[in-house]
């Protein structure tokens, strides 16, 4: 059982919490994942570490809720436990070498983007920064991407808080100034992440991408994360989830995200049932 | 008197058209009559070749005589001497090819049924005394287990029963391994499954779930950090197979691990489980190994109205116990042998429509010592089906050696270990899948207990 030590919602469908799970702590790195499951009849879900504190033996995790096991994690509090807890999960994202990098962050993607701009950073590369959120009542980390970085550039669809545009138009316009990379690193939806790439593709700049296929274990014994990068059948899970966005096929990750959005639109329907049995058992 | 009846006593079943719809056990086993009647079957050879062809030497006549004076709670103590997990084997093994392939009455008529016998022990125990054993004096001495599939069971409750201090770890969050993950919940019961764990951690075994090893803890910190003395890795041959062959990432096609570990261990086929799994109406299982039937079989029961064995030889050589086949086929799967996948075919949303597939014919034996399939040319046709499973076998996952440095495999990925099934790293002991590759429950339970015997004399000599 692991406990929730502390809980904060970053914005209306965002939340953060720390978890107390001394040995993933111990090990945890930016860039890898963990698994959850609630309780005896839960399902098991990956989230990217968003941080950890190796002295209290906390992992943080941030979350937006979107279905099912999301929307009842945050339903749950300060104190309450959850039955399982599994990682750090799959490779670390890879700091050594760098000199200067950009690290492109979308929506609740920065909280992944955020721990491996943090690492970047502690390990004296320069960092650039592009985060990019729908509207001004959804930025999040804006503070902890300042601290991260040399230099952010906040962008709003609407351009209701910082600069007006997508991320690729900011990213595209450093790279037309001159700006030089050793490695630009997205994480976000899957059409940012591909449009990422697409836009660096002309300026040969290397590109990795965290992808985020539908996974079961996690630790490699299901293929059912399997993505084909460069023609090849990679499980995210062991062999990801960082890989290179110019070889990634997008199309395909996105296909197989769907599918079950026919059942999950269906659970979603009914799960009010279940948040609310839920609610009454963590009352008691 | 013995029982010179030519046949085993029948042990019933559950109808094949009720059976199909439901996930209950299949098999539902000899009353105390039945297993008395058959007991009667031993004639308690003076030299039992029944026991060479089990791989953890159970003293089956002995056993055999105290079911048929009634004596069930003697017959159980025999049996657990030498092995810990009766309930499971009984169910698992394939006998025929182990202990009852040597039994005497098998040469004019059928072997004495020492599988079926076997597993009425245990349950007649299991639902009449089920007393949790007591824990052993404690040497001191801690030793990691890697993995709780049969070999770290087996070779943990062996080394409880010594008086050491057993961990295992296990990665995912319910202890069993291929047992509850992979074995369907009508061939083993779960709850038969967790009430072995119960007794292990009864003689003192910690069980640690959530416990990636490789990730959360290496090797080498179980030793140095943890104060571990000796390890064993027992971690299976988890990692699946693809054919590699076009459509295989469309949505709708599964690897039978990812398949059968929704279905047994998130327990997809229920009301209450919040895990998905896709409802078919044709499913295609590519394979014809045991994984094959046991997939089969689930789609069925999660409702496909036709299900297909795609397996590139013939019926004669199939990897599959017959016993497993013949249920199958009773429950309705359709054999298509002599047949394999070229493409699987989507529609424009991207989901699995169908499966083009080519004649085989036998030609010469292989390196295997298999007859070798061939295409038939010009014989494409297209299977119509919404799902795909591809259990095509699986390989040693590489967690453990890539993070574990000196720890020598071969080319296939398996661990090498010497006779004493200790690997290229001193102190550290494999068995399982991950030596041999995808094999047997009772061929890994064996080495399970074979290592422990080993880790004893290691420790002991020190």
């Amino acid at each position: 059982m692991y406990k929730i030590v502390c809980k904060k919602e970053l914005n209306p469908s965002v939340t953060y919490m720390e978890i107390e799970a001394p040995f993933v702590a111990r090990k945890a790195k930016a860039g890898q994942f963990i698994i959850f499951r609630i309780d005896e009849r839960g399902e098991r879900v990956p989230l990217t570490i968003a941080g950890y504190d190796r002295e209290k033996g906390t992992v943080s995790i941030i979350f937006q809720k979107v279905g099912l096991s999301t929307n009842m994690l945050g339903q749950m509090n300060e104190g309450d436990y959850l039955l399982d807890f599994v990682g750090p999960l799959g490779k670390p994202t890879e700091v050594e070498g760098m000199k200067r990098v950009c690290v492109v962050g979308g929506g609740v993607g920065c909280a992944i983007a955020y721990p491996s701009a943090k690492a970047f950073k502690e390990a004296g590369v320069e960092v650039d920064v592009i985060v990019g959120f729908r509207n001004k009542d959804i930025v999040i980390l804006e503070d902890e991407f300042k601290a991260a970085s040399d230099n952010l550039y906040l962008m709003t669809d609407d351009g209701s808080y910082g600069e007006k545009g997508f991320v690729t138009v900011k990213l595209q316009e450093l790279l037309e100034s001159g700006r030089e990379y050793d490695e630009v690193l997205a994480i976000g939806p899957i059409p940012m992440m591909k449009f990422v790439s697409k836009t660096t593709e002309p300026f040969g700049v290397k590109t990795i991408v965290s992808l985020n296929p539908i996974m079961v274990d996690g630790t490699g014994m299901c293929g059912g994360c399997r993505v084909t990068v460069g023609g090849e059948v990679k499980f995210a899970c062991v062999d990801g989830p960082d890989f290179d966005g110019h070889q990634v096929d997008f199309a395909e990750l996105m296909n197989r995200n769907g599918v079950y959005r026919d059942r999950e639109a269906e659970t979603n329907k009914t799960h009010m049932c279940r948040l609310e049995k839920l609610g009454k058992e963590l009352i008691k | 008197m013995a029982n010179m009846t030519l046949t085993k006593t029948p042990m019933p079943e559950q109808d094949p058209n009720v059976r199909n719809h439901n996930f209950q056990e299949v098999a539902l086993g000899y009353t105390a009559e039945m297993a008395v009647e058959e007991a009667k079957r031993c004639l308690q050879c003076k030299k039992p070749k029944c026991v060479e062809g089990c791989p953890v030497n159970i003293h089956i006549p002995e056993f055999i005589a105290k079911v048929a004076e009634g004596d069930f709670q003697a017959a159980y103590e025999i049996v657990t001497s030498t092995n810990a997990l009766p309930a499971l084997s009984g169910r698992v093994c394939p006998q025929e090819t182990q202990c009852e392939s040597k039994c005497v009455r098998g040469v004019k008529g059928e072997p004495v049924a020492i599988g079926r016998l076997e597993r009425f022990v245990a349950d007649w125990y299991r639902e009449n005394v089920n007393a949790m054993p007591e824990k052993p004096q404690s040497n001191g001495i801690k030793v990691a287990v890697v993995g709780s599939g049969p070999a770290g069971l087996t070779c943990a409750a062996e080394l409880a029963k010594k008086g050491y201090e057993v961990t295992i770890f296990e990665a995912l969050h319910t202890a069993g391994g291929v047992l509850v993950y992979g074995i369907p919940e009508f061939r083993l019961p779960k709850a038969i499954v967790a009430n072995e764990v119960r007794k292990l951690q009864a003689m003192g075994v910690t069980v640690m779930t959530d416990m990636v090893i490789g990730k959360v803890l290496s090797i080498d910190e179980l030793f140095d950090e943890m104060g571990f003395k000796a390890v064993f890795v027992g971690s299976g041959a988890g990692l699946p197979m693809f054919m590699h062959i076009p459509g295989e990432a469309l949505r709708g096609v599964y690897s039978a691990n990812e398949y059968l570990t929704r279905v047994n261990l998130m327990k997809a086929y229920e009301e209450p489980s919040d895990t998905p799994i896709i409802v078919s109406k044709a499913v295609a299982i590519v394979g014809g190994g045991n994984v094959a039937m046991d997939a089969a079989r689930c789609a069925k029961r999660l409702g496909a109205e036709t299900v297909y064995i795609v397996y590139r030889r013939g019926e004669a050589e199939m990897p599959a116990r017959l016993e497993e086949q013949h249920h199958a086929k009773e429950e309705g799967i359709i054999f298509k042998t002599l047949t394999n996948p070229t493409e699987i075919l989507g529609d424009e949303e991207g989901r699995v429509k169908g499966m083009t597939c080519i004649q085989m014919e036998l030609g010469e034996p292989d390196a295997s010592g298999r007859r070798r399939p061939i295409p038939v040319e010009g014989s494409e046709f297209v299977l119509d089906v919404d799902t795909v499973i591809m259990s095509l076998g699986t390989s040693p996952n590489p967690l453990i050696r890539s993070t574990t440095p000196g720890l020598e495999v071969n080319r296939k990925g398996c661990l090498v270990v010497n006779e004493d099934h200790m690997t290229t790293r001193d102190q550290v002991y494999a068995g399982g899948d991950a030596v041999t590759g995808a094999a047997t429950v009772i061929l890994a339970m064996g080495a399970g207990k074979e290592a422990a015997a080993a880790i004893d004399r290691a420790m002991q000599a020190k």
